[in-house]
């Protein structure tokens, strides 16, 4: 028998960037929702990210920006993430994200962008229905 | 400010008031809330009458403008002198789109420049360092070396603008560039007039742009506090920052409270650095923020002023009225601006914009409508420019002195915050002072707790912000034009370094970063060193490299 194992998420900040407030907010609201949630703190390289990950056995990746650096980060932490084998985490997004880039950004995998004014139920309903199932 | 038998009577009038026309009014028509609270959480009564000014005392409590203790405003003609300086933050891309920027503004009526910088500048690194991959440019202006900054300021007169350089960490070495480029224009030094924000320890806990640990850090603030005081007698040193904590999540008077005591903190360094209290004192600046609760942004304004006055008076006994007196910038808030309808954000910045003004500040900086999706277009600069100018000239608001005195409300909130606040600063000198509270994770808590907290009651709709969980509009069709930093601005950024460090004289700049690690290895104040070191177009990453090597670097506490 095998029982329901939690739902693991990590919360990273990519970059630079230092506004953490939505990356925290977010973080304890799914942690209030159940989740085991990892928060790697600020600027975070896309090899540190993909590194937690894997350390800690997340099957959920939330990245948080808000510096406009996204194009350039956001490619090589998928990119990461598929040559580590890591091809059913499910990723989500949130931050200051122009809404013309959203298209090209789910084409690298990420699953959902979250703007400004999200409700944090808006996210942990979306992390609930689509995290991958492990076996 | 009253006699007794008229509080009695005012009293008798309430409790009848309570009793018969109340009651009748709420049977019929109930109150929208079973309380009413502002940001700071405090309970905001029905009404206020004198009652609750009751212990008021014009001279001691208000007194004059441009007189101690400050409430009423720094300046004995305040607004009807001058106006405060309209000064909006700003940067992007390389150092030569900036400088068109400043020249627009300036031609459109800006009094003075704000520079926003980068990531790499902020935290210390050269655009061609790996960790800058993706942000040259993106969330400000690139400046690596003292070229950058030659570039940024083309054609601006140093003797005639003043400058304030948002920028902590390396605040030393834009200070010295900046230092640099008015001794090109020939502008003596004494002449050279701005701001450094130069706070670092609100970074530990609020902004988190942190290069060296607290203690390092305190030192540079105070290296620059010391040469300004000694040789640019018209740069502000220092901008004490609430501005930061309020948009990490903080409430008002946490904002008021933390940055007080950072403030003190500040004072204490510069003291024990063996400068006189009335010799810097009366450069320390502050900023703050301006957040949605008009009254309790006011309160908190007309609060900081009389109780820094009292600080410096009492605990630090300046004997300098100037060296009480409190001179703010304010930004109106950018985490209250929303991503939908995003035209609504104009209005929010108006209200904002007008308790600032009716708060009485020195410096405003007004966001603009597009702030929660972009970096500002020229067409939403304008705009937010223009908010000031319509409060400066048409509204009247700028014409008297602190016109919102000796109003119950506004006079008891005053008061309330004033010793909220204070029981915080008490808190924290029972901590040990600032640098305990930070490494214990105090402020970090609070002020997460604040966010979470706000934004709860934002889910919960216990909040109600207009087109976010409430008066949505199905479709926004808005057309904003959206500014875009070209990628090819990195690239180009990056060349143009690398060119400057093949053609530099080398060995000029290896020998100035000896002199620097064996100065800062010494304990004495690095601003010479650094002045020699940029003139040598040592870059800013070098400099840093070299006092990360001395100090380390700061490791962050996580605390959600």
């Amino acid at each position: 028998m095998q029982s329901e194992r939690k739902i693991r998420v990590l919360i990273a900040k990519p970059g630079l960037d230092s506004h953490d407030r939505g990356a925290k907010v977010v973080a304890r609201a799914l942690r209030d929702a159940g989740m085991e949630v990892i928060y790697t703190g600020l600027r975070q390289t896309p090899e540190q990210i993909v590194e937690t990950a894997l350390q800690e056995d997340v099957n959920v990746i939330g990245l948080s920006i808000l510096s406009g650096a996204h194009k350039a980060l956001f490619p090589r932490i998928m990119a990461l993430l598929k040559k580590k084998g890591l091809t059913d985490m499910m990723v989500f997004a949130g931050g200051i994200i122009p809404e013309e880039d959203i298209p090209e950004i789910k084409k690298l995998g990420i699953k959902e962008i979250f703007g400004p004014g999200t409700r944090t139920k808006t996210i942990i309903r979306f992390v609930f229905e689509n995290v991958p199932k492990r076996t | 400010m009253f006699e007794k038998e008229k509080i009695d009577e005012i009293m008798k009038g309430r409790e009848r008031w309570e009793k018969t026309t109340l009651p009748k009014w709420m049977e019929q028509r109930s109150e929208r809330k079973s309380e009413f609270r502002n940001h700071s959480d405090m309970l905001t009564k029905r009404i206020c009458t004198p009652e609750d000014i009751k212990d008021l005392e014009y001279m001691r409590d208000l007194g004059f403008p441009g007189e101690y203790p400050f409430t009423r405003g720094v300046h004995a003609t305040m607004f009807r002198g001058r106006l405060w300086t309209m000064r909006l933050f700003s940067g992007y891309g390389a150092a030569e789109q900036t400088n068109q920027r400043f020249k627009y503004l300036l031609k459109e009526g800006e009094t003075g420049l704000s520079i926003a910088f980068d990531y790499p500048t902020i935290t210390g690194y050269d655009s061609d360092h790996p960790f800058a991959r993706g942000e040259v440019g993106i969330c400000g202006v690139a400046v690596a070396s003292l070229k950058d900054m030659e570039t940024l300021l083309d054609g601006i007169p140093l003797d005639k603008v003043t400058t304030s350089m948002t920028i902590n960490g390396p605040a030393a070495m834009l200070l010295a560039m900046y230092v640099a480029v008015g001794d090109k224009q020939g502008v003596p030094r004494e002449k050279l007039g701005g701001t450094t924000q130069n706070d670092m320890l609100k970074e530990y806990f609020a902004q988190k742009l942190c290069i060296f640990p607290p203690k390092p850090s305190l030192k540079l603030v105070t290296d620059i506090i010391e040469y300004c005081t000694r040789h640019l007698p018209k740069w502000n040193p220092i901008s004490i920052s609430g501005y930061h904590i309020r948009e990490a999540g903080s409430n008002a008077v946490q904002e008021l409270a933390f940055t007080l005591y950072d403030g003190i903190a500040y004072v204490e360094s510069a003291l024990e650095r063996g400068l006189k209290v009335d010799d810097f004192a009366p450069r320390l600046s502050f900023f703050f923020a301006s957040h949605n609760n008009f009254f309790e942004e006011i309160a908190k304004f007309r609060a900081a002023r009389r109780l820094w006055a009292k600080i410096m008076k009492e605990r630090f006994h300046a004997k300098n009225p100037r060296s009480m007196w409190m001179r703010m910038h304010v930004q109106t808030s950018g985490c209250t601006l929303t991503a939908q309808q995003p035209l609504n954000n104009i209005i929010r910045v108006t209200i904002q914009a007008l308790a600032t003004v009716l708060g009485g500040t020195q410096s405003l900086h007004t966001n603009s409508f597009d702030e929660a999706l972009a970096l500002p277009s020229e067409q939403a600069v304008r705009v937010a420019l223009r908010t000031q100018q319509i409060i400066a000239h048409e509204s009247g608001a700028a014409d008297t002195i602190d016109p919102l005195a000796g109003s119950y409300y506004v006079e008891a909130l005053t008061k309330e915050m004033e010793e909220l606040a204070m029981e915080y600063i008490q808190k924290v000198d029972d901590m040990g002072g600032a640098i305990e509270a930070i490494e214990k994770g105090f402020f970090q808590k609070e002020i997460a707790d604040s966010s979470y907290k706000y934004q709860r009651e934002t889910d919960e709709k216990k909040r109600i912000i207009v087109g976010v969980n409430d008066y949505k509009t199905r479709e926004e069709t808005y057309p904003i034009p959206i500014l875009r930093v070209d990628p090819k601005v990195e690239e180009e950024q990056v060349t143009r370094l690398q060119k400057l460090k093949r053609e530099r004289d080398n060995r000029k700049v290896k020998e100035v970063l000896e002199k620097l690690h064996y100065t800062a290895e010494k304990d004495e104040n690095l601003m010479p060193i650094i002045i020699d070191a940029v003139k040598a177009y040592t870059t800013l990453g070098e400099i840093c490299g070299v006092l990360r090597e001395i100090y380390g670097e700061y490791k962050e506490l996580i605390i959600i």
